[in-house]
């Protein structure tokens, strides 16, 4: 009950004591902390990839074809003698470029459509009617015929996966923007004379971002799932680009000569994707403790 | 209910409008000249003409438009570039693969999500609670196409207990097509699995904590009984709201999964038209999906009006 008499307080006086920082329950959340860990190595394997790479990713060699796991290939390597463990850490690179990137789009699209449609009441019913259409379709489908429409390239699928993700996001930003809204705080922000903009911008977006932020997290895992299923099914980015997908998608060919080619990428989707989902369980158990005392 | 019903119905018809748009409009999004895409470079003038005729490139936007919905009215989407036959006859021959699999990985996902979710919550913080959730975590986390993949060399190839792909129809024979369809409905029902397990522990531990729940132990009575009678039925209520939201999942993944075992469903006939750019097959059968979404969605709204007749007011 610390926390409750804290709104009281002035903002001059030091944080009371009794609640601790923001940034220690976030550690203490084991979930967050092993989530961290885990998004944060592939991060810095994914960002070293050119130092620590072993190999060219995209170059061959036809005397090493199909070599399996052994020292000099750790992960062994594909059917043009291309080393997967390099291809494996660049693939992390555009990967995980391209799920930061829809995460961040995502994240601004859905604040941009979600804040306009929560907090303007006569905008709200057309702007989500739309989003509802585009939420009828399974999202992965949308994407992969998005994709195929514009045609595969990086871009393309950034703008495929980022189009799927929207929607949800918005609506999720839009509730909490409901609420908000009706705060005393707001009126009172109103009735000292504050425009629409600063209203939305300092007031109610500012206490909207809890569920944006942890929404945003699952966005760049789904984002990585996603982004794979294109790349797997052809629509991703062009060859030879090693994305965890494409690198799949090479292998299935060989599942039985060679499976580790199909296994090496697959597990490393799961880590990213497994580190992702963590990081956003232990932001929403912080964010929100009402969540937390049912799912601890 | 009648008006309930009736409300909701008539509330869908904008839904259909906008999503038939949305499908319509693909199309336009096409950077250049859709008929030159679809034939490559060595294409005659008369043959990119056909297929401009055929797409109806050749006519104004609103005509186009127009025509469309006239032909979707009547439930025509047109003709299969590739294939050369109607795409509605198409998507429906195919149908039925795609739906029993979506609905056997829905079945089983319910099922047992449902099981561990109650069993994590009644054992909540002991080791059965922490298994559990940490299978449903991988469940999330793991990309189903290369699940699929592992399962195939596993349990396909290394033990070859089931076989590595192939469909064989139900009413040919019944046991093969168990064994065949076993590995796709799970790899398809796994994410699901995480996601309902997840939901319906959250929600179990939050009806188990009420007072209603305590009064029902205090009277007495058995414990089992007081998991399933007072807290399971209370608990399905936001599960049975997301599973409108599970079986899109599951569509999108059954177009995928399909694609993995060799299963001639929808989403062989859809993957083939996005590698082909056979544009009528892929609007029709984005439309088609989003309508059973739609439907099923509708059959979620009513069923839940059902269980908390509140609803109906609203």
């Amino acid at each position: 009950m610390a926390a409750a008499s804290a709104s009281f307080a002035p903002t001059a006086l030091p944080t009371p004591t009794g609640r601790p920082s923001f940034a220690r329950r976030l550690f203490a959340n084991r979930s967050f902390t092993i989530g961290l860990l885990l998004v944060g190595t592939v991060a810095v394997l994914a960002l070293l990839a050119g130092v620590i790479a072993p190999f060219d990713p995209l170059k061959g060699n036809f005397r090493a074809r199909l070599v399996e796991p052994n020292a000099m290939y750790w992960m062994g390597t594909d059917h043009f003698g291309r080393d997967i463990l390099s291809r494996v850490l660049f693939g992390a690179r555009i990967s995980l470029q391209i799920a930061f990137m829809v995460a961040l789009i995502t994240a601004l699209a859905g604040v941009f459509i979600g804040a306009t449609a929560g907090y303007f009441r006569r905008l709200d019913n057309p702007i989500m009617r739309v989003m509802d259409a585009f939420m009828a379709f399974p999202s992965i489908i949308l994407a992969i015929a998005i994709s195929s429409v514009l045609g595969a390239s990086v871009t393309n699928v950034i703008i495929a996966l980022s189009i799927a993700a929207t929607p949800h996001t918005a609506r999720i930003v839009r509730a909490s923007v409901m609420v908000v809204r009706e705060m005393e705080y707001v009126e009172a922000a109103r009735a000292l004379g504050a425009g629409h903009m600063r209203i939305l911008l300092r007031h109610v977006l500012a206490n909207a971002m809890a569920p944006l932020v942890v929404r945003v997290t699952y966005v760049f895992a789904v984002a990585i799932l996603n982004e794979a299923v294109l790349s797997y099914i052809g629509v991703g980015p062009p060859p030879p680009a090693p994305t965890f997908g494409a690198i799949i998608a090479n292998g299935r060919d060989f599942i039985i000569a060679a499976p580790w080619i199909t296994v090496a990428p697959g597990l490393a989707i799961l880590v990213s994707v497994l580190g992702l989902n963590m990081l956003g369980d232990g932001l929403r158990d912080v964010l929100d403790p009402r969540m937390a005392v049912a799912t601890r | 209910m009648g008006r309930f019903v009736l409300r909701r119905l008539l509330a869908s018809i904008p839904a259909l409008f906008l999503v038939s748009l949305i499908t319509f409009g693909l199309l336009w999004l096409v950077p250049g000249d859709p008929a030159s895409i679809f034939l490559d470079t060595s294409a005659t003038a008369e043959e990119l003409a056909r297929v401009r005729r055929e797409l109806g490139l050749d006519r104004p936007f609103l005509i186009r438009m127009g025509e469309w919905y006239l032909r979707l009215l009547q439930g025509d989407l047109g003709t299969s570039l590739l294939l050369n036959r109607s795409v509605t006859s198409a998507i429906f021959e195919r149908l039925p693969v795609t739906l029993s699999l979506t609905a056997l990985a829905f079945f089983f996902a319910v099922l047992i999500g449902v099981a561990a979710g109650v069993v994590a919550a009644v054992r909540h913080g002991k080791a059965a609670d922490q298994g559990m959730m940490t299978l449903a975590l991988l469940g999330l986390s793991i990309p189903e196409f290369w699940l699929g993949l592992v399962l195939i060399w596993s349990v396909a190839v290394l033990l070859p207990i089931f076989p590595a792909g192939d469909y064989v129809a139900f009413a040919k024979d019944p046991w093969q097509w168990a064994r065949h369809i076993a590995l796709p409905t799970f790899t398809l029902a796994c994410v699901q699995m995480g996601f309902v397990a997840r939901m319906a522990r959250s929600s179990m531990l939050e009806v188990l904590g009420q007072d209603f729940v305590r009064t029902a132990r205090a009277k007495g009575l058995p414990e089992p009984y007081v998991v399933l009678r007072h807290g399971l039925v209370n608990a399905m209520v936001p599960i049975v709201t997301v599973m409108g939201i599970m079986v899109g999942g599951l569509l999108g993944g059954a177009v995928v999964i399909e694609q993995v075992f060799s299963i001639p469903g929808m989403g062989r006939l859809i993957i083939g038209a996005v590698l082909s750019r056979d544009f009528p097959v892929i609007q029709g059968g984005l439309l088609f999906l989003a309508l059973i979404y739609l439907g099923v969605n509708l059959l979620v709204d009513l069923l839940y009006a059902v269980i908390d007749p509140r609803v109906r007011l609203e």
